[in-house]
């Protein structure tokens, strides 16, 4: 795909004066500019990442060795997996894949001079900095939340977490919920309807069809959540019994429509990282993405079929034989979809002249090890398989590869990328390696034993385990030290960016990239597009 | 089916009882399983030994499917390492421009197809093997609670229900064979090569009832059941653990089953029968019936 913008004027400043600057409350507390509002959210889902990153580096030393006294009990344990779950997804990998990344490039990839409502921008946003609030307050009020991300009851019912606490985490799904749905409205009027003159559906950039479609997953998936959560607080405060077995209701509904969002859930946090990596591979080969149509319907068909799999996270919960039968079929049809992307990749590279800078080690590491997270979803996915597998280290490997690994790494390859548009400096290309490499070993040592912990039968959420699983619970801890130490290298990197005097050309990766936003000036104005782009 | 076995098992036993001293009675009846202990080890890197034909066929499955995602896998790694060192800058400066070719993108469409053909066609025989449980020898009506688990013997005569504990930390005796985490107070005792029904429930929250050598896993849900059934092959002692989150000591209610031959298996009944008492709890008169419907 080939897009050029042509007719429009990169004298910004000139257009600028109409308005005052705004001052510093007005700017980061009122905004509604979507870069800022894209600041506001990476900045913020860096701060979830420290946080939920902080909790991570807890468990896994309490880990290193059995019989481990670092954690008091099993209360402040199954608070601390909570929160660590729910933080990672909704406070660090969406906001800074979707309310980040997508605010800051999807107006200006498709010629749009901002979201299609501004205000609403700003109020998804500080929706979900309160939830963060309820979410902490959820860790540590009283005895905490302690039910593991996925809350289910009775665990987390009225007599078995009793107090506030648990209800401060399912106000902050709610106001999470409220967020993203709020921001998938925005994202979806934005790209249906002010995409520039010429901007076809199919010329838009790949990001932005994952942004589409990540957005109708949102839309659908997030009110069954509300509903299930909202029955979890009538139950809990108002007397109801919609999964009270005592009063006629059913644990296991539940679990049917956590999972009907939550599958789809891991779906919101891929896509926006495929379309990443699909920007990224193309410019650093300095070729047009391979088989375009291909890679744009294969997220549709991945997020349409998401939608039919989600019982496959319940295979040990006394579904029939039949449905096992469907549900495991379902879910390896994804795998073909999956695999179009994959090789899609792959051919965008051959022929390409590939330059090996920090965005394009990132984009190649997250393809490898999303592969491999695949592979182990494929066998997951066998429900007889899962019999063995279920809630046991193997699974927690595998959510890991694709999210701790591919989502993780699509957002810095996200950041290496454009961070230079966003900021108007470059990060140092030798400290960007270095943050990879030892990543990129910490996470391999993390991640890889916990696939042997696994098959040799240790269940997840436990403080302490059998003497047996020592070893490879130790090298993962290492591991995950590795991975806390190469953030050190990352926050040396944000220095040097913050602190850098160079300037940037406005298409500082050259001939490769071709979308819209490298079509302004870096860092990019506050208004881009006052005058309509139009697109050959 | 059933009532042959347990009539088998009683005839068994009198034999049993007959040319043995009464010595040999006060023995502890479930000494054949500790000659195997199916435990995990130290750096172990793949399951445990199977120990029931159901996880004889999910191993092999496993390998199965773990063969074809492995060459996957080192083929599209190979692929990537081969298309990066080919098409370097420093070796290809100028870039193609091919975006489309049918043909590749049909292959790599069908070819991953018939992948999955190859994998669901046994992958669906195994689903329909874990879900027989028809005519067992026996059946178990396993509640687990917070934070231990119950046994009840649906079929022994004069009825058999006991709780088993994790022996705490303090109290492992490594002498006794006992392992930190994984022994309890009072294990499942089953009979080796009969086939053992387990009716799963829970008295309070959701537990997982998971026996990674068997490869039985079920959740124990409250106001419900969910079955599970399991052949032990050999006699021997095999672990497992409480595999969903229930509260604060969600890593502290072990399974540790004592799989023994039928006729020591109805000398432990009669033991049991006699020391259990004082910890059994009396479930509650609904788990009857809902055992009574399921069976």
């Amino acid at each position: 795909m080939s897009v050029t913008a042509h007719d429009h004027d990169h004298a910004h400043d000139a257009h600028e004066h109409g308005h005052a600057k705004p001052g510093f409350v007005r700017r980061w507390f009122m905004s509604t500019n979507h870069k800022d509002i894209g600041t506001l959210y990476i900045t913020f889902a860096f701060v979830g990442a420290c946080v939920g990153g902080m909790l991570s580096e807890i468990m896994r030393t309490q880990l290193a060795v059995p019989h481990n006294v670092l954690i008091a009990n099993g209360t402040q344990w199954n608070d601390i997996i909570t929160a660590h779950g729910l933080i990672m997804i909704f406070w660090f990998v969406m906001p800074a894949l979707i309310g980040g990344f997508g605010n800051w490039m999807v107006p200006m990839m498709i010629g749009a001079p901002d979201m299609a409502f501004p205000r609403l921008n700003n109020m998804s946003f500080w929706f979900l900095v309160m939830g963060f609030v309820f979410v902490m307050l959820g860790m540590t009020i009283g005895s905490g939340t302690g039910a593991g991300w996925t809350i289910y009851p009775p665990l987390d019912n009225a007599q078995y977490s009793p107090g506030v606490a648990t209800d401060f985490s399912l106000f902050s799904l709610h106001l999470a919920g409220i967020s993203s749905l709020l921001g998938a409205i925005n994202f979806i009027a934005t790209i249906l309807n002010m995409r520039a003159p010429g901007m076809t559906m199919h010329k838009m950039p790949l990001f932005c069809w994952a942004i589409l479609v990540t957005a109708f997953l949102l839309l659908l998936a997030i009110p069954v959540l509300a509903g299930a959560v909202t029955m979890l607080i009538m139950d809990r405060n108002f007397g109801t019994s919609f999964f009270e077995p005592a009063g006629g209701g059913d644990p296991v509904l539940f679990q049917h429509l956590f999972w009907f969002f939550g599958h789809p859930e891991v779906y919101i946090m891929i896509l926006p990282a495929f379309g990443i990596v699909s920007h990224v591979v193309s410019t650093f080969s300095k070729k047009p993405i391979f088989g375009y149509f291909g890679m744009a319907y294969a997220m549709v068909i991945i997020g349409f079929v998401g939608f039919v799999v989600w019982a496959h996270h319940m295979f040990v919960s006394g579904i029939s034989d039949d449905s096992r039968v469907y549900f495991e079929v379902a879910t390896l049809v994804i795998a073909v979809p999956t695999g179009i992307k994959v090789f899609s990749w792959i051919a965008t590279m051959w022929g390409g002249s590939i330059e090996f800078k920090t965005p394009m080690l990132w984009a190649v590491g997250f393809i490898f090890l999303f592969v491999i997270g695949g592979a182990t979803g494929v066998i997951l996915a066998n429900a007889g398989l899962d019999q063995e597998l279920h809630n046991d280290y193997f699974l927690i490997a595998h959510f890991h590869y694709v999210l701790s690994m591919g989502a993780t790494f699509a957002v810095f390859a996200g950041f290496y990328y454009w961070i230079g548009k966003m900021s108007g400096h470059q990060y140092p290309e030798f400290w960007g390696k270095v943050h990879f490499w030892t990543f990129f070993i910490g996470v391999n040592l993390t991640f890889f034993p916990q696939h042997f912990l696994g098959l040799a039968g240790m269940p997840r959420r436990y403080p302490d385990y059998a003497d047996a699983f020592a070893g490879w619970n130790m090298v993962s801890s290492i591991g995950s030290w590795i991975s806390g130490l190469s953030t050190m290298v990352f926050f040396y990197v944000l220095f040097r960016v913050f602190t850098s005097k160079q300037t940037l050309a406005d298409n500082y990766w050259g001939e490769g990239a071709t979308t819209l936003e490298w079509a302004v000036p870096s860092p990019a104005p506050h208004h881009t597009f006052e005058d309509v782009p139009v697109i050959r | 089916m059933k009532r042959s076995f347990i009539t088998a098992c009683g005839a068994a036993a009198l034999l049993a009882l007959a040319s043995h001293s009464a010595l040999a009675q006060a023995a502890d009846p479930t000494a054949a399983a500790n000659a195997y202990v199916n435990a995990p080890k130290p750096w172990q890197l793949w399951f445990p030994e199977a120990g029931s034909p159901m996880q004889q066929q999910i191993d092999w499955l496993m390998q199965y499917v773990l063969w074809i995602m492995t060459a996957v896998v080192v083929f599209v790694g190979v692929l990537m390492g081969y298309t990066m060192w080919r098409y370097r800058a420093a070796k290809n400066p100028v870039p193609g421009t091919v975006t489309h070719n049918t043909l590749i993108e049909v292959i790599w469409i069908t070819v991953p197809t018939l992948l999955l053909f190859v994998i669901i066609f046994p992958s669906i025989n195994l689903i329909w093997f874990e879900g027989d449980d028809s005519n067992p020898a026996m059946t178990v009506t396993v509640t687990a609670h917070q934070w231990y688990w119950e046994y009840s013997y649906n079929d022994v005569q004069g009825g058999l229900d006991y709780t088993s504990y994790m022996v705490p930390d303090d109290k492992i005796d490594p002498s006794k064979g006992e392992i930190r985490r994984l022994s309890v107070d009072h294990p499942l005792v089953l009979p080796v090569g009969e086939k053992v029904k387990f009716i799963i429930t829970s008295a309070d929250v959701l537990h997982g009832f998971y026996l990674p050598s068997l490869g039985v896993q079920k959740y124990a849900i409250p106001g419900t059941t969910v079955t599970s059934w399991t052949t032990i092959i050999k006699a021997g002692t095999y672990y497992g653990q409480c595999n969903q989150i229930c509260g604060l000591n969600h890593d502290a209610m072990p399974i540790e089953i004592k799989a023994v031959p039928a006729a020591d298996f109805q000398a432990w009944v009669k033991q049991a029968q006699a020391n259990y008492t004082l910890n059994t709890v009396t479930p509650a008169p609904a788990l009857q019936f809902a055992d009574a419907a399921a069976n």
